[in-house]
């Protein structure tokens, strides 16, 4: 028997540490094992199924709130991510304590409570006349999706030489032609990880979205919410169990990139 | 025209925060086609300099001219300069083919032009061949044969190199010492050198500035640094050196007697006019300088304490009898001459010693 106990460790660690895992993980099976259920009551098991899937994906009000979601979650990403590429080229390159002030205060929106942030937008677009709809919905989800983009960025930035820019530079080339040839590829792999952790936290938004969209703006979370004040059914498991698919895949998908191409040129350097 | 292609005139700068100027008011003239080296400990401010001269920082103060011209704001893509960095800085993503075109690309040369220029570059550094490789795939020798290939493509006027060879192991850093002295002859294009490293400084430079912070302490060619050092810095940077407190006790015309130690031993040297009779001073004379003999007046008298056989000379150090020591580079020949406990005469020609004020 060579699991010996590290000798700074509490009894009962491991019982602790499962029940807290069963707590976690628990809810998260249990739906998508009930979303197979041939029962149209949502907590009795009589069979396994895929009509809550067939029923889901053949409503059409449904399908609309996943179109609208996924348009939202691509938009704010895509200028979430543009964003956050040019502070994070921008910091870099900055004084040491304009930079502290800086990072700080685009790290903030994921401590600020999301309710307020919900309100306060919403006050916003209400005070500058923005009409309520798809298009306030991105630009609130651009504000929140910001520092999601750009801490994967940043990281892959502190990570590269600041010599290759440097050395861009010396062979002549302007700063668009340095950007495009040199620094965006060597960042790609932060910049996609920093756009797919964006696109999740746009596409699982709730408190804020229910704020600031008007009318025939919902989006998937909303309209699931909605779904459930008139009682849960299988559908809205199949639904969640398609939205948490999503999230998996797309966090898999980041986890391999940030493991793969980034570390190794940096281990190129090293060699 | 003139001789010069880099003129730095009064040049500072101080980065913010720090207490001390990087570089206080240096003024140097960089000759066309010579290979001249920056020397320098760390902290000296030659890695600053040549990042002005590249234009990755501006000066605070002071101009530098390149080949007439002030380069002012110019940005680093508009000056005729190119760099090899001490980390070589290859673009990862790219073959090195890719990475030598990189600056004839911006420079929109056509693509016949640059294939015919990657190739012969490829030759220079001895890489034919290796073009499609990747940085990642070649050993830190080769890349760095790359990072100079990518630098030189587009002929530079004045090509820059931080510690180049700083990452290399030592068999190969000489080999690259004497490939860069074949490539600065071979391409005719000045190379302004960095280093901390005071014999790689000798053996490669046409002329060298020592620098000690943020100024420059002397200028000129290897011997004439090493035989007429013009301070106590350099004497001590740059070679071995003796260095004993002395007294000035006659002086005739520049030609000065000395006392060293405790008075017993008088010597005479040739040039000593920074100091004045009765005035405290160091001599400095370097090790091969010094001869061994019968003891007799008008020498330092010592007693031989090690003799380190070494082939072509014998290393000797003495205890000097009016204190302090001595280290002498003798030629193996004399061997039989230096047994250790010997009490010996040391001598000097009078044109060997340098005199500074204590």
């Amino acid at each position: 028997m060579n699991e010996t106990r590290h000798p700074l460790r509490l009894p009962g660690t491991a019982i602790v540490a499962a029940l807290a895992m069963l707590f976690l993980y628990v809810p998260i099976v249990v739906l998508a094992v009930l979303s197979f259920n041939a029962s149209d009551l949502t907590t009795i098991w009589t069979g396994f199924s895929l009509q809550w899937y067939a029923k889901a994906l053949g409503n059409e009000t449904m399908l609309v709130a996943i179109g609208n979601s996924l348009m939202v979650a691509a938009a704010a990403t895509g200028i979430a991510t543009a964003a956050a590429t040019s502070a994070a080229l921008g910091i870099v390159r900055s004084g040491r304590r304009l930079r502290g002030v800086v990072e700080g205060l685009l790290g903030l929106p994921l401590l600020i409570p999301e309710i307020v942030t919900a309100v306060a937008l919403l006050m916003l677009f209400v005070l500058a006349g923005i009409r309520l709809g798809l298009m306030s919905v991105v630009l609130a989800h651009t504000v929140f999706c910001i520092p999601f983009a750009y801490y994967p960025i940043r990281s892959r930035l502190a990570a590269l030489d600041p010599a290759l820019s440097e050395a861009a530079s010396d062979l002549y080339a302007p700063a668009w032609r340095r950007f495009l040839r040199i620094e965006l590829p060597l960042l790609a792999p932060g910049i996609f990880a920093g756009a797919l952790l964006a696109f999740i936290s746009s596409l699982g938004d709730f408190v804020i979205t229910y704020f600031v969209a008007g009318p025939g703006a919902t989006t998937l979370p909303v309209y699931i919410y909605g779904m459930i004040r008139t009682g849960i059914t299988p559908e809205v498991n199949a639904l969640s169990t398609l939205l948490l698919l999503t999230s998996v895949v797309i966090v898999a998908v980041v986890f391999r990139s940030g493991t793969t191409p980034a570390n190794q040129t940096r281990g190129d350097q090293m060699s | 025209m003139t001789d010069t292609i880099v003129a730095i005139a009064g040049v500072s700068k101080r980065f913010p925060g720090a207490a001390q100027s990087a570089l206080d008011a240096v003024s140097l003239d960089i000759r066309r086609n010579e290979f001249f080296t920056l020397l320098g400990p760390s902290g000296c401010g030659k890695t600053t300099l040549l990042r002005l001269i590249a234009g990755f920082a501006m000066p605070d103060s002071g101009e530098i001219s390149l080949d007439g011209n002030v380069l002012g704001q110019t940005p680093p893509n508009g000056r005729p300069i190119n760099t090899v960095f001490q980390s070589y800085a290859l673009f990862p993503h790219m073959s090195v083919a890719a990475n030598i075109a990189f600056g004839l690309e911006m420079l929109g040369r056509p693509r016949e032009t640059i294939k015919s220029r990657v190739a012969e570059m490829l030759r220079l550094v001895r890489l034919d061949g290796m073009g499609e490789r990747r940085p990642a795939q070649l050993s830190g020798g080769q890349q760095q044969r790359v990072a100079l290939a990518r630098a030189l493509a587009p002929a530079p006027k004045v090509l820059l190199l931080d510690e180049p060879l700083s990452a290399l192991d030592l068999k190969l850093r000489r080999e690259m010492q004497i490939e860069l002295k074949r490539l600065q002859a071979e391409t005719g294009i000045t190379f302004v050198f960095v280093t901390h490293d005071q014999e790689e400084a000798l053996a490669m430079s046409d002329r060298l500035a020592v620098m000690r912070d943020g100024a420059v302490m002397q200028v000129g060619t290897p011997d004439s640094l090493y035989d007429a050092p013009a301070n106590l810095f350099v004497a001590e940077f740059i070679g071995e050196a003796n260095f004993w407190p002395a007294t000035c006790i006659e002086k005739s015309g520049a030609s000065g007697r000395f006392s060293i130690g405790n008075g017993n031993d008088i010597v005479s040297v040739t040039e000593a006019q920074m100091v004045a009779v009765g005035e405290k001073a160091t001599l400095v004379v370097r090790p091969e300088r010094i001869a061994i003999g019968e003891p007799k007046p008008g020498m330092l008298h010592g007693k031989v304490e090690t003799a380190v056989y070494r082939g072509s000379d014998l290393v000797v150090h003495a205890a000097l009898a009016g204190g302090g020591s001595l280290r002498a580079r003798l030629p193996g020949t004399t061997a039989a001459d230096a047994v250790i406990g010997r009490e010996a005469g040391f001598t000097f020609p009078a044109d060997a010693a340098r005199v500074f004020p204590a």
